[in-house]
């Protein structure tokens, strides 16, 4: 199955109700496909104009109760990067995936990118929180876009997927688990009937994470993008705005210990670690294996969830004293190293291309033995 | 004697939201009124009625109803009500916004809602201005009309909002000024009850940006104004007549319902 197809279905396994996009490549194919798959199972599938209306449309969608989603790639993600701040400001649940090509601009539409990393955290305008995965095989495609609308829902925030043309256009086996074995957070929903109190649709609870009332429900919610006090009623004063985007940016930051998820290869005894994702990280899997087949010390981290990064993992590593330098090689000039430099004063080596191809596990190798 | 303590909107209404911020004079408050008004007529659940707004001080209206209310990004409320219209076509969704919301930077949805026929009633207030931001001219500005982005007059030609709406596919289509409450609430009333996309334009004075720099006086007299040069002409065939002149008074500004007809919803 290809990846981007694999990623459609993982929608469709976790309840997809709405999907609203407009046809960029290379995830053309997610759109497609749930064409075809969603109206059979009682779902919605809109073509919209564009890609602000796109995640709009997904976001007023998630208003109303629907699980939503949208696909697209670099130029389309970077115009919803407006309603990304408006979801994650109202707190409205959905999920994007972004099929990364090679950026900026047009750039080369059908060859690999990796060069929406920093986009994809810090695109929207203002401090919010939100979740990335990056897989890096159509298999994880399918898991970690359940995982995303988990993700989206626990946290009532955006959750995006950072795939890249590599990995939507490769076809693998997928395995796709009975309907029973498929995990489903829930929405925290209101814990009175309408009408008993008033509803505060944005009183958080211990977890930073409010309960949610939807469109129709019967609880008279009131959202806006303003900045809003616990009833969501605009309040616009330095304070109340404080607080607000504090725990927007708090509940990842402080859940990070239970949304962070990567992959391990020989880290425990590693002197050089590579850090690696989606389709860079299946070179550098098959260099760091040669590496350590060869004898030398050598470990593979790898992100699923690119966002928040797994830091702890790193400085415990780091703290160790084993490690002597890291490598990092990604399809851009060096999103990805720069974060990692944030936490060490270690050579970090980049391997890097601009897009249009991914690195050869020769060519990481070739890093890790010099 | 009885006096009444209770007036038969005022559980439509959030009254914990009051003083509203709109200037004196300004005919958005007259709008929420009929919508609040045509809810209640309706006799639709309140529970099942949504308000989506864009931004501007059109954009506030969404924030004192009492039913759900989404108050979205500057042009994006036609997307975001599309979503929740067509994951739950048991709900009647309004949308309220102005003229630059809807029709500059909302445009293009604007034509593909209608031209889909989405399930959506939209209320278009047009003050010929963006108000909230100070008075700079939009789409609707009238030739000749002053606004602070065109010091010596706007040159472009305005969009005919009926016209547009009808040639775009638009089931219902009606325009009316914040002077004609009852036939104004009777578009919305209509537009409630009517499936697909469902377009009023309602004239709306602005004093504060729009009338001072247009020498429209108060409020009350750019209502005097409607008054004096609105004449009813419901069915109305030929729309593409139908542009506003608001500098030249000796030009009638046609308001009526225009188009009521039946074409397919849209249900993605
Ligand atoms: S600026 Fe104009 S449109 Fe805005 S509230 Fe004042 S009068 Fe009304």
């Amino acid at each position: 199955m290809l990846g981007d197809h694999a990623c459609a279905e993982g929608a469709l396994a976790a309840g997809l109700d709405f999907f609203a996009g407009y046809p960029i490549t290379p995830s053309t194919e997610v759109a497609e496909h749930l064409a075809r798959r969603l109206p059979d199972v009682g779902g919605r599938f809109v073509q919209m104009e564009d890609e602000l209306g796109s995640i709009a449309a997904i976001i007023g969608a998630s208003a109303a109760g629907a699980r939503s989603f949208t696909a697209t790639s670099g130029p389309g993600f970077s115009l919803m990067m407006e309603n990304i701040g408006l979801a994650a400001m109202m707190e409205l649940p959905c999920v994007i995936v972004d099929v990364q090509r090679a950026s900026p601009s047009t750039g080369l539409p059908t060859m690999v990118g990796q060069s929406d990393i920093l986009q994809a955290r810090w695109g929207s305008h203002g401090d919010y929180g939100i979740v990335a995965y990056c897989p890096a095989s159509p298999q994880e495609c399918f898991e970690l876009t359940i995982a995303a609308f988990n993700t989206a829902d626990r946290y009532r925030i955006p959750v995006l997927i950072l795939m890249d043309e590599v990995i939507g256009h490769m076809a693998e086996r997928v395995i796709i688990p009975e309907e029973q074995e498929i995990d489903r957070t829930e929405r925290k929903g209101p814990l009175e009937p309408p009408g008993a109190k008033p509803f505060l649709p944005y009183a958080a609870e211990e977890d930073l994470v409010p309960r949610i009332a939807h469109a129709g429900d019967g609880h008279k919610v009131h959202m806006t993008g303003l900045t809003h006090d616990e009833r969501g009623y605009p309040a616009l004063t330095a304070a109340t705005h404080d607080k607000l985007v504090r725990r927007l940016v708090d509940k990842v930051r402080l859940n990070a210990g239970s949304i962070v998820e990567f992959e391990e290869i020989g880290l425990d005894d590693a002197e050089t670690v590579v850090i690696a994702y989606g389709c860079t990280a299946r070179s550098a899997r098959r260099a760091v294996r040669e590496a350590r087949n060869d004898g030398q010390k050598v470990g593979l981290l790898r992100p699923k969830t690119i966002w928040p990064f797994p830091q702890t993992r790193l400085q415990q590593l780091l703290e160790a004293g084993t490690v002597t330098r890291i490598v990092v090689p990604e399809v851009n000039l060096g999103q990805l190293r720069r974060e990692v430099e944030r936490h060490t004063r270690l050579p970090v080596i980049g391997l890097n291309h601009a897009g249009g191809e991914m690195p050869t596990p020769a060519a990481i190798l070739e890093v890790i033995t010099s | 004697m009885t006096v009444a303590t209770i007036h038969p909107i005022d559980h439509l209404m959030r009254a914990d939201r009051l003083p509203h911020i709109l200037c004196a004079g300004c005919g958005i408050g007259t709008v929420i009124h009929s919508y609040v008004h045509a809810i209640n007529e309706s006799g639709i659940d309140p529970d099942r009625h949504v308000c989506v707004s864009g931004i501007g001080c059109s954009g506030r209206a969404a924030g004192y109803v009492n039913v759900d209310s989404y108050h979205t990004t500057h042009g994006r409320a036609l997307p975001f009500a599309l979503g929740i219209a067509v994951h739950n076509p048991e709900l009647t969704v309004t949308v309220i916004s102005g003229d630059g919301d809807l029709i500059a930077i909302g445009g293009n949805h604007f034509i593909h809602a209608a031209r889909r026929n989405v399930n959506l009633n939209v209320i278009c207030i047009n003050n010929f201005n963006y108000g909230m931001t100070g008075g700079q001219v939009g789409p609707t500005t009238p030739v000749g009309a002053r606004g602070t982005t065109a010091p010596r007059g706007a040159v472009e030609q305005p969009f005919n909002l009926p016209h547009l709406a009808k040639a775009a596919g638009a089931s219902f289509v009606a325009r009316w000024t914040v002077l004609h409450v009852r036939q104004f609430t009777d578009a919305v009333l209509r537009s409630m009850e009517k499936k697909g996309f469902c377009f009023t334009e309602v004239l709306s004075p602005c004093p504060t940006s729009f009338g001072r720099r247009n020498d429209l006086g108060e409020g009350i007299e750019e209502v005097e104004m409607y008054r004096q040069r609105c004449r009813i002409d419901n069915g109305a065939g030929e729309l593409e007549q139908l542009g506003i002149d608001i500098v030249d008074p000796s030009q009638p500004i046609t308001v009526g319902n225009f188009v009521d007809i039946e074409r397919e919803v849209f249900l993605g």
